[in-house]
């Protein structure tokens, strides 16, 4: 198809970059832009059942202007699903961020030992479903077969109930951290590796010790990187799905509900109302691009202070 | 517990070459690092080695013997998964395999078409239409897989193969990676002393930058390949009939069933640690091969 377009000289060259393009065009439109503009149309429509809500005509859709959008605010279900994630984004992007830089920096530290296996050790879990992760979590979070609780026992500490109240959250958060601090590390740790060796040999010379050169020179050298992931980690928060859904089978504490996306899912095919749901997830879509680019641009400005000092 | 960790990873710290033969000087050891990178690697490895071992228990052994003592049931286990509804688990492997094999296939064509020509021409609306295919990366996938099922199953398509396959094979993060390795890796001039000798834009693409991409598109197979196997959601959404179902989905419901009956705990444990093997040996057989720096996009060009 684009061999025949593309032979052809003069045309060829110009509209070879579309042709190639053709492919992932076409999937966009079918898999990104329909989908996005159809639950934007549903978003704006609700179903009127007249009478009883029997028979054929008894339902019908509607326009409903932005009443799904006021009702979604007010839903204090999805609210309070959002300040559920707000808590556990609080604990998961720091605690996962701040031990990936520390294991990046231990990395590329001078005489550091077993290096290749910790550090696929510690990015494996890169390659592990959330499902499975989350599965294997919570076998340890149960008082039944989980070594924490043996060793508690043991010591005749007492037990908390790790899959209740604030506990939870922790817990959560743990398998996030778990699964997420890998792949960070990975990312912080090439752009440190980036950093030509010329750079640390003055600070060297002056006496700087191993802390004030990652403090001073190394961290500022990665910043970029570090909002790389920043990003990245906020997108990731903000869609939590499947942890509290493959820990909802062991605990009562996880309702159907638990995250903002849980509930989308819980109003479009537990209830049915897929309009409601639509409304909801465009409000997080939104949400999801006004923090992540707002991130972006304060980053970018502090960015171009730093430049001009 | 952790000593026993440890002493899993010495062994093969110990085989690697240069280490230990090295000058004397490189012997010693800073120990803040190392010890900090052991315990990361001990905290990761933790649930690893606990399915490993929980596996080879039979049902009674789970919870009378300590965590971390292994047991004696592991082939009664399997064979109990593999007879657990005809070896329905199986075909969620199977299913896996195919969906992110064939996914990631797709994927990584799709990504090098598109990162090919967004790395080598100069054409009006590029960096626009760029832009609009990352912007893909930011679209929480509830938002898409909700209408995305409301859509195929207006064509019929939900609960098919295909419902799985095709919303997966654009991948913005693939096209990302595939432009920034493009236009790393296949020199300007090479392209135009291809166009000087008259071959047509395919041919250069495909004889000429194709095989100097391959190290690339590893990398973009690999990721969605990971990807496409760790999804748990569209498939959730997409499918009803379990013949169909991928490993994840799969698990999550034996847990469903298996949480109230401690019996069936075997079963979730077992499956979970053989759905855990294929991306570990994956992982381990082509790590060389993957050029993690493209991560951060830190190619020289």
């Amino acid at each position: 198809m684009t061999s025949t377009t593309a032979r052809r000289r003069p045309y060829g060259a110009k509209g070879a970059p579309y042709a190639f393009l053709i492919p992932a065009i076409a999937l966009f439109l079918l898999f990104f832009a329909l989908p996005i503009g159809y639950a934007v149309y549903l978003s704006f429509r609700k179903v009127e059942v007249s009478g009883l809500g029997l028979g054929a005509g008894a339902r019908e859709e509607v326009w409903a202007g932005l009443q799904n959008y006021t009702d979604a605010l007010t839903d204090s279900e999805l609210l309070d699903g959002a300040l559920r994630v707000l808590g556990y984004g609080c604990v998961v992007v720091p605690v996962m961020l701040g031990l990936a830089l520390l294991f990046a920096l231990m990395l590329d530290s001078e005489k550091v030992r077993f290096t290749p296996v910790t550090r696929l050790a510690i990015f494996l879990p890169y390659a592990i479903p959330g499902v499975v992760a989350a599965l294997l979590w919570g076998f340890l979070y149960l008082p039944d077969v989980s070594p924490f609780y043996f060793v508690l026992d043991r010591l005749g500490l007492p037990q908390p109930d790790l899959l209740d109240g604030g506990p939870l959250y922790l817990a959560l958060a743990n398998i996030a951290v778990w699964g997420g601090t890998g792949f960070n590390m990975i990312v912080i740790y090439t752009s440190l590796r980036a950093i030509p060796a010329e750079v640390y040999e003055a600070a060297k010379l002056d006496g700087a010790s191993p802390l004030q050169i990652a403090l001073r020179i190394k961290i500022p050298m990665v910043a970029p990187s570090l909002v790389l992931t920043f990003f990245f980690s906020i997108i990731a928060t903000l869609q939590v799905f499947n942890e509290p859904t493959t820990l909802k089978p062991l605990t009562n504490s996880v309702s159907t509900t638990w995250s903002p996306l849980m509930k989308v899912y819980q109003d479009a095919f537990g209830k049915g109302d897929i309009h409601a749901a639509a409304a909801q997830a465009a409000i997080i879509a939104l949400v999801t691009l006004v923090l992540s680019f707002g991130f972006l641009r304060a980053a970018n400005r502090r960015d171009k202070q730093e430049a001009a000092r | 517990m952790s000593s026993l960790a440890v002493r899993k990873t010495r062994p093969a710290a110990g085989t690697t070459p240069g280490t230990v033969q090295g000058p004397p000087r490189r012997r010693r050891i800073a120990p803040v690092p190392t010890l900090t990178l052991l315990l990361g690697a001990v905290y990761c490895l933790l649930p690893v080695t606990w399915v490993v071992i929980a596996a080879t228990k039979s049902g009674s052994e789970l919870f009378s013997t300590f965590t971390f003592l292994p047991g004696t049931g592991f082939a009664d286990n399997v064979s109990d998964l593999s007879a657990y509804r005809d070896g329905v688990y199986w075909q969620w492997m199977a299913n896996s395999a195919l969906y992110a094999g064939l996914g990631a296939l797709l994927s990584t064509v799709v990504s090098a078409l598109s990162g090919y020509a967004l790395a080598t021409y100069r054409f009006r609306g590029r960096e626009t239409l760029f832009n609009v295919l990352l912007a893909g990366v930011l679209m929480p996938p509830v938002i898409l897989a909700v209408p995305q099922y409301l859509l195929l199953a207006e064509a019929n398509l939900t609960d098919s193969y295909l419902a799985v396959l095709l919303p997966q094979i654009l991948s913005p993060y693939g096209v990302y990676l595939a432009r920034i390795y493009a236009a790393a890796a296949v020199p300007a001039d090479v392209v135009e002393a291809g166009r000087m000798d008259g071959a047509s834009e395919w041919r250069i693409f495909t004889r000429v930058a194709l095989p100097m991409m391959v190290p690339g598109l590893v990398t973009v197979f690999l990721f969605q390949f990971v990807a496409v196997w760790n999804n748990f959601l569209l498939p959730y959404i997409m499918l009803s009939d379990d013949e169909k179902f991928p490993i994840t989905l799969g698990l999550y419901t034996l847990l469903e069933q298996g949480a109230n009956t401690p019996a069936l705990y075997t079963l979730v444990i077992t499956g979970a640690f053989l759905a855990v093997l294929p991306l570990v040996a994956l992982f381990l057989v082509v790590q060389r091969f993957w050029s993690l720096d493209l991560l951060s996009g830190a190619v020289k060009s």
